[in-house]
């Protein structure tokens, strides 16, 4: 992939314990709305876009994640499509690939990069 | 040697990666022209760019693939003359380049028929991403659509009209029938009654006389000089080979166009290739990206053979196979083999539910021995097999028409599994891939899964229709390779339900981590999770939602509601037996009033609020606790109800109070997490108005006590209830429902209703009896007891999660703004209530 060099404003989504263990939350950055993970089982934290390309629903957030092999996914909860956590790719059939954010975590707050 | 491609399409692409695949560099300089700007990109997946995709994510190889492997690309640079005496060609921009070999891959273009007005805005073909581009732009200010063409490509493009929120379009076929070329007046007719669900019309017989309008359409004149508005047209009546280059330098084209063939796809000029869609080969235009990959392949491995002087017979092409599934559109048509054969003896079998809206034909062989072809409409799951049995002549069984009807013996069809398929069946077309390879690479190289298959083999990486058929052809191979095809969970755990269940329990284990640090190994995933929760709720039964065992819960059960459209909720107090006091009838009105909720009564005696949000539902869970409610486990893998008939009290026929006895045995299996949901049913007579028998466990009143009737099952298999003690009283009748709930949770995978679940047991309803009635297993005392033990623990779970404050926490859609609902939830008034959007 080309790493672009655009530049990334970090906003301040919610704290450490807001978000369930091994589960997701919806962040609400103006109009848009991200999906915030804690994958707490492998320390990870991830965020995508919280719609499923599927049938347009904002849904990812209140998914169930999980890894397939190394990688770390989501399913949809409607109809269990798996998106990667990390590409953004759709792993279980040809929907296109979800958006997907930085996050950083400092002081027991997590802030996803927005461009 | 120079060879030179014309046309960098799907096939153009496929003949290059073919060339490099086998060749050794520097064996070949190869440069491409392309007319598009983009290098070659999935054109049979063009749709799903609506669907979001983008140029990139269809793209075969981007330009640095060319780069690595010594192509040299030319984009956006037509080939405007070959010189064929001096073996060179002259781009649009004015380059001249040398050939030894050169390949036309030039493709198609739409055909357009010659109607006045085609000219006019609002006109689109739908060929390239451009056309896509266009026409998306064009849709946000059209209301009506309409497309010239109801074959393969004129569907998948009503289709696209309505992704673009064009949903008032109609599709004209000249034709009297939809897809003429691939089925018949029947097929056509459950199409295009399916169709007409989906919000298309279906015009056939129709000849567009006119295109009206001044710049713009505004709508189509018939010859029978009806007319309709349209604000947006696609044309797609087929497709016109481009043959215009090959025709101004002498080379032989067909009369209704195409460049000709031989076998070895040279055209008149020996130098000079053509393959794919521009190709004519007897008299024939391969519209198909399968058979134009065979053609590239072909013509790749006889050069590389030729360079290298290789001993290899030469390859040649012969007539392909046009077999096709439609795809998209959201109903299955398939058409395999010969689908109209007819002739002397040629026999045809056909099923036409129209009830279900499925149509299947098969044509068998004079001798009986041998399927032709077919074709299915409205489910075509067996289209792969199907195609295999016709492709490798497999002997059909003795009953040819089990292979459409289903065997109805209960046993397998003989004949018709991959089994009888031989090792060089071609399974996956895209990619020439046979059954031998695919077992081939499961015994040799360990490819276990699709994925490692896909990778091996390439199999599957095509238009993937035969996926499932790879999918069982790996089970089967690891079957036979003596390896133990087990039950297994997922990737995550290498034993069944039943065998984690008691390790489980003899390890009380009490959490998902733990479950999967002990027994499991990786970080869990969707198929592992709720099995493993509901396993930890039968046994310990404990608020689903504590100990982090929250996220490991379905969504559904996460959150204690369905999930429905829209992302809103559904709510399903639990109102035992169907019996409610008219103050809880109030309460429900005015709940559902307070949170604009869309109330019905439902299938199982009880009502659904629909629409509820995310962070509405503590609210509306608590006034409905407070007027004496509790969770109807709608949500869950768990008892759901128990229906009732109103028995004895009031009904003249009544021999017991069915209704009473409803109600304790609701009450008594409530929350009970289990395999999957279970369903109950008490009659009061054997006239059996609670419908008992479809039930998992039914009980109708006899004379002398109740008979006990267990593992029905409504649903898309239904199946009635088989008896398992008669005469028995109430008091027995609950100890022998403890037994067979305990049983069953025990012992069934995860997802199998009971009769699924008593299907597959060895020794039936008989077996049954011996465990539930003589205690086979000796493991009827525990069972009362884990079930005593589920009756005393029952508590409701809204109640606690409303009680508990990080619990109830959960309940909010933003994280950082809990008061604001989810603005993308829309709703639509109907009939004085509401219902959700539809999606797109
Ligand atoms: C609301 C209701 C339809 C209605 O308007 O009447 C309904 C609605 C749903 N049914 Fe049902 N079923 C409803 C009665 C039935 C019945 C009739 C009955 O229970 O007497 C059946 C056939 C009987 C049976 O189960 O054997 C039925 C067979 C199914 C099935 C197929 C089960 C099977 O074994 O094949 C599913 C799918 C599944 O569970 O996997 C299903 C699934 C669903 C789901 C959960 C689908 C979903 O995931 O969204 C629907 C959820 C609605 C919601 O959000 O609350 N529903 N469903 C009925 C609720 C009953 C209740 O009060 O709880
Ligand atoms: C919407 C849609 C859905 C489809 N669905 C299916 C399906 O489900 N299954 C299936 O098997 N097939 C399907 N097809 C057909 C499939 O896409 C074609 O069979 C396949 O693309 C043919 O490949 P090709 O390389 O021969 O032609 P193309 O892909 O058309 O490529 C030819 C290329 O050559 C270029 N070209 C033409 N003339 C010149 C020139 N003089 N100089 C340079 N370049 C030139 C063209 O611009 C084009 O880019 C579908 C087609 C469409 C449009
Ligand atoms: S029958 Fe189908 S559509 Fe109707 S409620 Fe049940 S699951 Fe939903
Ligand atoms: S909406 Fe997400 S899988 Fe269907």
């Amino acid at each position: 992939m080309i790493a672009e060099a655009t530049t990334t404003t970090w906003f301040y989504a919610c704290n450490v314990q807001d978000v369930p263990l091994n589960g997701g939350v919806c962040v609400k950055y103006n109009d848009v709305q991200i999906a915030l993970f804690h994958f707490s089982r492998r320390n990870e934290w991830y965020a995508t876009q919280n719609e499923c390309p599927h049938r347009m629903q904002m849904a990812l957030s209140r998914g169930m994640i999980g890894t397939l092999g190394e990688e770390p996914k989501v399913a949809c909860p409607f109809h269990k499509k798996t998106f990667s956590l990390k590409t953004g790719e759709c792993l279980n059939s040809d929907e296109c690939a979800i958006k997907i954010y930085p996050v950083k975590i400092e002081d027991g707050k997590v802030f996803i990069g927005v461009e | 040697m120079n060879i030179l491609i014309i046309g960098n399409g799907m096939v153009g692409y496929k003949f290059c990666e073919k060339l490099v695949a086998k060749s050794n560099s520097n064996q070949f300089n190869i440069t491409v022209f392309g007319e598009e700007i983009r290098p070659a990109y999935d054109r049979v997946h063009l749709s799903e760019y609506f669907a979001g995709k983008s140029a990139e994510d269809l793209t075969m190889a981007p330009a640095s693939w060319y780069a690595e492997n010594n192509i040299t690309l030319h984009l956006g640079d037509p080939i405007a003359q070959i010189n064929r005496t001096e073996k060179t060609v002259d781009s649009h921009k004015g380059l001249t380049v040398p050939y030894d070999v050169l390949i036309l891959a030039t493709g198609s273009a739409a055909f357009v028929p010659p109607i006045p007005g085609t000219e006019k805005n609002g006109v689109f073909i739908y060929r390239t991403i451009e056309d896509l581009e266009m026409m998306t732009a064009w849709a946000k200010k059209a209301k009506k659509g309409a497309v010239i063409g109801g074959g393969l490509l004129g569907l998948e493009a009503a289709k696209a009209m309505i992704d673009l929120g064009v949903t008032d379009t109609s599709v004209i076929e000249f034709a009297p029938r939809l897809m003429p070329r691939q089925i018949d007046e029947v097929g056509s007719n459950v199409l295009k009654t399916k169709l007409e669900t989906l919000g298309l019309k279906i015009l056939t017989n129709t000849n567009t006389s006119q295109i009206l309008g001044d710049d713009a359409i505004t709508g189509m004149q018939f010859a029978n000089d009806s007319k309709i508005d349209v604000d947006m047209l696609v044309i797609s009546a087929g497709i016109k080979p481009r043959d215009e280059l090959a025709k101004l330098s002498g080379l032989t084209v067909g009369q209704r166009g195409g460049i000709v063939v031989n076998q070895k796809l040279q055209t008149s000029d020996e130098n000079i290739y053509a393959i794919g869609e521009c190709a004519l080969f007897e008299g024939m235009i391969y519209g198909l990206v399968a058979p134009g990959y065979e053609m590239a392949q072909i013509v790749a491995d006889n050069l590389i053979a030729n360079i290298n002087n290789s001993p290899l017979g030469v390859r040649s092409f012969s007539p392909y196979d046009m077999s096709t599934k439609l795809k998209l559109i959201g109903v299955d048509v398939a058409s395999f083999g010969d689908p109209f054969a007819n002739g002397e003896g040629i026999t045809s079998v056909a099923i036409n539910d129209t009830n279900k809206g499925v149509y299947k034909r098969i044509n068998i062989s004079a001798d009986g021995k041998t399927l032709l072809g077919g074709i299915l409409v409205g489910d075509a799951e067996q289209y792969n097999m199907l195609l295999q049995t016709v492709k490798n002549k497999v002997v059909l069984p003795p009953n040819p028409e089990d292979i459409i009807l289903g065997s109805r013996g209960g046993e397998e069809v003989a004949g018709a599994g991959i089994t009888g398929l031989p090792d060089d069946a071609l399974i996956c077309s895209c990619e020439a891939v046979t059954k031998g390879m695919i077992c081939n690479s499961v015994t040799e190289n360990n490819c276990e899964t699709i994925d490692a298959i896909k990778k091996c083999t390439k199999a599957g990486t095509g238009c993937g229709g035969c996926v499932p058929m790879i999918k069982d052809l790996v089970t089967h191979t690891l079957k036979a390779n003596g390896k133990i095809v087990h039950n297994v969970l997922c990737e995550h755990f290498n034993y069944s339900r039943q065998e984690l269940f008691d390790l489980v329990k003899i390890n009380k284990l009490k959490t998902y981590d733990e479950v999967l640090n002990m027994f499991g190994k990786g970080d869990g995933c969707e198929l592992c999770k709720p099995p493993v929760a509901s396993i930890l709720a039968s046994l310990w039964n404990e608020i689903i939602l504590k100990k982090g065992n929250d996220t490991a819960q379905d969504s559904n059960d996460r959150f204690l509601a369905n999930i429905q459209k829209g992302g809103t909720y559904s709510v399903v107090p639990r109102i035992p037996g169907g019996e409610i006091t008219p103050d809880k009838l109030i309460v429900i009105g005015q709940v559902a009033k307070k949170y604009n909720l869309y109330t019905k009564i439902t299938g199982g005696q009880r009502i659904d609020l629909f629409g509820a949000h995310l962070s509405d539902l503590p609210n509306i869970w608590e006034e409905l606790i407070d007027a004496g409610f509790e969770s109807g486990h709608a949500y869950g893998k768990s008892l759901r109800t128990v229906k009732s008939c109103v028995g004895s009290t009031w009904c003249r026929f009544g021999l017991h109070d069915s209704v009473s006895f409803a109600i304790k045995v609701e009450e008594r299996y409530r929350g009970l997490r289990s395999p999957h949901k279970l369903k109950g049913g008490v009659s009061g007579c054997i006239r059996e108005c609670a419908e008992a028998q479809s039930k998992d466990f039914g009980i109708i009143a006899t004379e002398k006590g109740w008979n006990l009737y267990v593992c029905g099952n409504g649903g898309s298999k239904p199946q009635h209830a088989l008896l398992l003690a008669t005469d028995i009283d109430e008091e027995t009748c609950i100890k022998y429902l403890d037994r067979f709930l305990m049983f069953y949770v025990k012992t069934a995978d995860p997802l199998t209703r009971t009769a699924t679940w008593l299907n597959k047991m060895e020794g039936g309803i008989g077996y049954l009896k011996t465990v539930v009635i003589d205690d086979a297993l000796g493991m009827n005392t525990q069972w009362e007891a884990d079930m005593a033990n589920h009756v005393d623990t029952y508590e409701c779970e809204w109640k606690a999660a409303i009680e508990t404050p990080e619990l109830r926490k959960r309940f909010s859609h933003f994280v950082n703004a809990p008061e604001e609902k989810d603005p993308s939830a829309k709703f639509e008034p109907m009939r004085e209530q509401v219902k959700a959007k539809d999606w797109k």
